[in-house]
């Protein structure tokens, strides 16, 4: 259906809401895991097939949704629509990334209410959650790797993981801290290097 | 009801407002949150992290659905999702507008180069915290006793193998995990709780 309003170009006049919509909700409904899985998805549908962005624009979602809060999927949604229709356009598309979603949960939720009672559940959940420990082991290893080799950056993984993990302080007040070292530490490098 | 309903909404603002980084970069402040609020037990929130993983769209917004749905219904799925979205919504909106000045910003770079690290080490903390619920639940000594500790550290070896070793994909992951549970439940006739 969406094809219908299939676009020729960046030069296209308008870009429909229901098309924004489509787009992202089949961008969600086949995109599993969340987070960086989601961008070749996007790649393929949002630049290669619509056009509505050229492969730098995505680079530039990419890199400002690594750097403002919230889910990536969300961000990329709301940029796009945006970009090509201001708010109702940042609306329908935020909407089509959201929806898959709650429709499948909001029902398997209901029917693990009712299956969890079964003992072959039970174990079953049992068995998962060790496989989940794994799972979250190798995305911080994976995480690890990324980290800028610095000492303050170092530092700071340190310090939020003993705060947390040993102090129980308040995760935000940790994040908020840490901010404020960073940006500590870029202003001190900026004075340094401009003596 | 609507005490509730505003609850969630609020803290799954404040989830969504407080994560940078995409996929389990949002573990950390959600079980902080929802073990707060007594919305689920630990156990519980990793059964999330799974079914969150291997059902399609965002990790963060499964979850927020997920634990809506479980306290309130569809009332509560919906406030929960709304709140997790709000944040990203306003701000991409806002910045898509001044994206240049945004990405050159001193102020946003500055902030972000002790946000990436941090997450790091909050994500090891929630690691730490899933590890003790997966193998410690009835304590560390009397775990140590039990077939139930020693059957999970071999699912656990055997994921991670796989997952370093043969990039196994995730979902593939929990099945196996899931069905090994199910062979090794009955199996040692493991107690279930």
């Amino acid at each position: 259906m969406q094809n219908i309003e299939r676009k020729e170009g960046e030069t296209a006049p308008r870009t429909g809401l229901l098309s924004l919509f489509f787009t992202f909700f089949r961008i969600a409904l086949f995109t599993f895991g969340g987070g960086y899985a989601m961008i070749p998805l996007i790649q393929r549908e949002v630049v290669e097939k619509k056009k509505w962005l050229t492969d730098d624009d995505l680079l530039e979602i990419v890199a400002i949704a690594e750097s403002t809060p919230g889910p990536i999927a969300i961000n990329t949604a709301t940029f796009v629509g945006t970009r090509r229709r201001g708010f109702f356009g940042a609306f329908f598309a935020t909407l089509g990334v959201v929806l898959p979603s709650f429709i499948i949960i909001f029902v398997i939720a209901n029917l693990l209410q009712q299956f969890a009672h079964i003992r072959a559940v039970q174990y079953a959940f049992w068995g998962i959650r060790a496989g989940v420990l794994a799972l979250m082991v190798k995305a911080l290893v994976n995480m690890a790797k990324k980290c800028r080799r610095h000492l303050v950056s170092y530092a700071i993984v340190l310090l939020a993981f003993v705060a947390v993990a040993f102090l129980s302080l308040p995760v935000i007040l940790v994040l908020v801290a840490c901010a404020l070292v960073g940006l500590l530490e870029a202003t001190l490098e900026k004075r340094r290097s401009e003596k | 009801m609507i005490a509730l309903l505003w609850k969630l909404f609020f803290t799954f603002f404040k989830i969504g407002l407080f994560t940078f980084g995409g996929g389990y970069a949002m573990v950390p402040l959600m079980q902080e949150q929802v073990l707060a609020h007594g919305w689920a037990t630990e156990a519980e929130i990793i059964n999330f992290i799974a079914v969150a993983e291997s059902t399609p769209g965002p990790i963060a917004i499964n979850m927020a659905t997920y634990i809506g749905t479980e306290t309130a219904g569809i009332l509560g799925a919906f406030f929960a999702t709304l709140g997790v979205v709000l944040p990203s919504f306003t701000i991409i909106l806002i910045v898509a507008k001044c994206y240049e000045k945004f990405r050159r910003s001193f102020v946003v770079g500055g902030c972000m180069s002790g946000l990436k690290p941090a997450v790091i080490g909050l994500i090891a903390s929630a690691v730490l915290s899933i590890g003790g619920t997966v193998f410690f639940a009835g304590g560390v000594l009397v775990s140590l006793t039990q077939a139930s500790f020693w059957l999970s550290l071999l699912i656990c070896v055997l994921a991670l193998l796989l997952a370093f070793e043969k990039k196994t994909h995730p979902i593939a992951l929990i099945c196996l995990s899931a069905a090994l549970g199910i062979a090794f439940g009955y199996l040692a006739d493991l107690p279930v709780g």
